[in-house]
């Protein structure tokens, strides 16, 4: 690790308030200050890295909320990252967490995998995999954006949808909502690249393997010729903009924002807009997915308290801490239905999946979209929630 | 305490236990023994009464972002960390009082009552993160208490765990001497505050925030003690120089007038006619001054950005330096022109960049000295630079500390400002009260062990002279 990376953090604590695991716990060691000392006592020498340490790396959400709040500019992400990957290689694992971990990695990656898991996850799942199970949504036919999505009046730009891994088979729906939404906004949206982008791996300690995807998803767009690579799901979008390609990667709010506004028509419902970590604290894109959700006419905003704290998803969090994830899901669905809403929006699919059963949890499943979702009913006209069958 | 704790308030592995070992003042380091993280009251009357009976030190710890070290670890001993003791136990806003435990982060205060058009006044730079416990322990002040006064002019009554274990309730309105006025600033060494009762303001009708530029801090200095002596009383007077500017632009990229010397932000609060009377006065002042920019804000928003830069700057500067140490000291309003350009001399003459912020309007000093851990030497350097700066102070008839206590960092340099009686009388006092000198010991008082092998006018005490404390 590099220390130079470690000294940039000068101990304040302005990062503690704000981060999920330290608001739980109230552990110094569970704080992103507290981690970073760790880290930087296993560097030089006076700790060793053993699983007492390591276990407070993998408690950690990545939810990048003290990228926020840190004032001195500790890049915290860069830090878990290198972390991560150096107990993924000293830090021998206990076989249960081994196993769910392969299985992770053998499944999430794979949109058929996926598709085909999720047909059984209604049965009884054993230990190590019920939270898994507990969190699945219902199995749905895979629905996929046509190939290529011309236009509406002039064209702004060709742009290249990326339909990620677990967005491709639980939010087909999502996925053809933004290829209309940019193309009423005047975008030409291609799909070249249906596969994982990496984000998953990287979060985790295989840093090799997630650069690996990015590379492989920027090849099929530089082949396809788009001018920009357009992400719908806040994780894919932060890893795909960390990898510094040549081709711009924007979120599909940004693109929004930038774009020809068709006549929207109303939607005279109380939304509450849940930022997603990976969109606010790592990508810094606050209002643009705000002002696409103001524009639609009768729409009213709400923004639940707390708004800066994770929701317990963070990539295979929820299923690797449970415990922390259903109580911070809990939270989170408790500041989210104090704003009364009849529609939650979140702009990725991990949230959406969390928020979804903390909201069952609780006993008021409303539906949860994505904002763009409401974008593209806007542009039709056409939105009824109550018949709908929402979830996940 | 394994038997008088649950599980999870005790952390006794090595990794959890180093996270403890310092505050803000990385420099001085301590692995505690044990750190227990109470749930209750209970919890904490039980863990000290156990540290009682054993003849245990321990120290309270609220957030960890004191910056004399006042929460530093004793070695073998305990850290009873409040952090989990976190609700606003009762809002009575028909009284303006909330209730609430220690380790309450000062901001959550306001931000449970500003719905309803109310605030706590007193508001350090960390209040996003700090503690009540940790403000009542350190009487801690920020940018507003030129007009509102400190933690202690707010804080109206105080559960008090005491060294030996026994509750008691210290109230504004108790009849004999002040012993909340005694607690507040204690910083640790008489008991841990597990409750207090606040006092709120009302969110006054209208703010107007003032960001003037100037060439100098001569010129700001200037303009500072002109609007003092003119009778208007701002909420806020802070100046940052150009070093600490340049790294508030480099963190948050704040907006301050380029090529500025020195900015001043001043605040003034009140009836709408009176910011409105007060504020021409002000930008009168300081144009004559000679600031060559002005800014004023009335919306919430707007003075967030122009109070951004001045809120971070202490972190801030960790961007445009490795390392650096945080001085506190005050000065006459009057003397700081001088004792500026004394800090500026110190600069030259020892090779570190030293930034200033501070709270001007009560001549409350916060220079900010530079280092590189990394460069042989440089540490005892700084820390040499920053004890001179604080002799500056005393020269000009200022004081050690203006808000941040203290603690370790200065308990050496108590014997600058105050003689052998005044440390002797404040040593007996807390004799009374901590007799087995427990609860965090080796801080605000000079010890032999603590200055070396010449502590000042130190005497040994009566009561260690008979055996019965030897702490000190
Ligand atoms: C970036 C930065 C900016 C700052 N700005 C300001 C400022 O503007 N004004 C200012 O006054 N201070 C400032 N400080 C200093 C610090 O934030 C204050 O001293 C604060 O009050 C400490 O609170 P804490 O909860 O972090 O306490 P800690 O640092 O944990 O403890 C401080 C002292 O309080 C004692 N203590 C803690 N809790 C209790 C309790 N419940 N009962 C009894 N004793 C207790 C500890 O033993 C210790 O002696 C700043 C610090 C930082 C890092
Ligand atoms: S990424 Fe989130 S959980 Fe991890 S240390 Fe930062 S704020 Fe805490
Ligand atoms: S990460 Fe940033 S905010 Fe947190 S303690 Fe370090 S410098 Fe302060």
């Amino acid at each position: 690790m590099d220390p130079k990376l470690l000294d940039d953090c000068v101990h304040c604590g302005f990062c503690l308030p704000t981060c999920p695991t330290y608001q739980l716990w109230g552990e110094e060691m569970d704080s992103p200050r507290g981690r970073i000392w760790l880290m930087k006592a296993t560097v030089d020498g006076t700790l060793e890295l053993d699983r007492t340490v390591s276990e407070r790396f993998d408690r950690c959400l990545g939810c990048m909320a003290c990228l926020t709040s840190c004032p001195s500019g500790v890049q915290y992400d860069r830090l878990i990252e290198l972390a991560r990957e150096r107990v993924e290689e000293e830090v021998p694992r206990p076989w249960r967490e081994r196993l769910l971990r392969k299985v992770v990695f053998a499944l999430f990656p794979y949109p058929k995998r996926i598709s085909f898991a999720l047909r059984f996850a209604s049965l009884p799942a054993p230990g190590p995999f019920r939270p898994l199970a507990e969190l699945a949504p219902p199995w749905r036919e895979r629905v996929a954006p046509p190939m290529v999505t011309p236009a509406r009046g002039e064209k702004i730009a060709r742009v290249g949808l990326l339909t990620g891994c677990v967005q491709s088979v639980l939010f087909g729906e999502v996925n053809k909502a933004t290829a209309r939404a940019l193309a009423a906004y005047g975008y030409e949206v291609v799909t070249p690249y249906n596969e994982c982008c990496g984000a998953l791996a990287l979060h985790a300690g295989h840093r090799e393997d997630g650069h690996d995807a990015a590379n492989r998803a920027y090849d099929a767009f530089k082949a396809a010729g788009v001018d920009v690579i357009v992400t719908n799901a806040a994780g894919c979008g932060s890893h795909m903009k960390d990898a510094h390609l040549d081709i711009p990667v924007r979120d599909v709010s940004e693109l929004l924002a930038a774009g020809n506004a068709p006549e929207l028509h109303p939607l005279p419902y109380r939304v509450a807009f849940q930022e997603s970590c990976h969109l606010g604290h790592a990508q810094r894109v606050r209002e643009e997915p705000r002002a696409a959700l103001r524009s639609i006419p009768g729409l009213e905003l709400l923004e639940p308290a707390d708004q800066e704290i994770c929701c317990g998803s963070a990539g295979i969090y929820n299923l690797v801490q449970p415990d922390a994830a259903r109580e911070l899901g809990n939270r989170k669905a408790g500041a989210v239905l104090a704003t009364t809403p009849e529609i939650v929006a979140t702009a990725n699919p991990g949230c959406a999946i969390q928020l979804a059963a903390s909201l069952r949890r609780a006993g008021t499943p409303l539906p949860v979209v994505h904002p763009v979702e409401l974008i593209d009913a806007a542009i039709t006209g056409s939105w009824e929630p109550k018949s709908r069958r929402h979830a996940p | 305490m394994r038997a008088a704790l649950p599980q999870d308030a005790l952390l006794e592995d090595e990794a959890s236990r180093r996270t403890y070992e310092c505050d803000g003042l990385t420099g001085r380091r301590s692995v505690p023994d044990l750190v227990i993280l109470p749930g209750t009251v209970d919890e904490v009357r039980a863990a000290v009464r156990l540290c009682h009976a054993h003849g245990v030190p321990f120290v309270a710890r609220g957030a960890g972002t004191g910056l004399s070290g006042g929460s530093l670890p004793v070695a073998e001993g305990v850290v009873i960390g409040l952090s989990r003791l976190d609700a606003i136990l009762d809002i009575d806003l028909a009284r303006g009082r909330v209730v609430v435990q220690p380790g309450v982060t000062n901001l959550a205060v306001t931000k449970a009552v500003s719905s309803a058009g109310w605030y706590y006044a007193p508001d350090p730079s960390s209040q996003q993160v700090c503690t009540i416990g940790g403000n009542v322990a350190e009487n801690s002040g920020g940018a507003h208490c030129l007009k509102h006064g400190f933690t202690v002019n707010h804080v109206m009554a105080a559960d008090v765990v005491l060294p030996d274990g026994e509750l008691v309730t210290l109230s504004r309105d108790d009849s004999g001497p002040d012993l909340l006025g005694l607690f507040v600033g204690s910083e640790g060494t008489l008991g841990i505050v597990v409750s207090a009762t606040l006092r709120l303001l009302r969110t006054p009708q209208a703010v107007r925030t003032w960001l003037a530029g100037f060439e100098s801090t001569d010129k700001a200095g200037d303009a500072v003690s002109q609007i003092i002596s003119s009778g208007i009383l701002p909420s806020a007077i802070e100046m940052m120089d150009s070093l600490t500017i340049a790294a508030a632009e480099a963190a948050v990229s704040a907006g301050y007038p380029k090529g500025a010397g020195a900015v001043l932000l001043v605040e003034v609060d009140g009836p709408l006619a009176q910011v409105d009377d007060d504020s021409a006065a002000i930008e009168a002042i300081c144009r004559a001054c000679g600031a060559f920019e002005m800014r004023a804000a009335d919306t919430v928003e707007e003075r967030a950005r122009l109070w951004k830069g001045r809120k971070s700057a202490f972190a801030a500067v960790g961007r445009i330096s490795p390392n650096y140490y945080v001085q506190d000291g005050v000065v006459p309003r009057t003397k700081l022109p001088e004792v500026l350009r004394s800090i500026a001399a110190l600069e030259a003459e020892h090779g570190l960049r030293i930034g200033n912020v501070f709270h001007a309007g009560d001549g409350n000093l916060h220079p900010l000295v530079l280092y590189d851990a990394a460069i042989e030497g440089q540490s005892e350097l700084a820390e040499k630079v920053a004890v001179k700066i604080l002799d500056l102070c005393i020269e000009a008839g200022g004081s050690l500390t203006g808000e941040h206590g203290v603690g370790v960092d200065k308990a050496c340099s108590m014997p600058k400002l105050f003689g052998a009686d005044d440390l002797g009388v404040m040593l007996r006092v807390r004799d009374a009260i901590d007799p087995a000198g427990i609860s965090n010991p080796g801080k605000v008082f000079p010890t032999p062990r603590l200055c070396g092998e010449v502590p000042g006018p130190y005497r040994v005490h009566p009561l260690e002279r008979a055996g019965l404390a030897d702490r000190f």
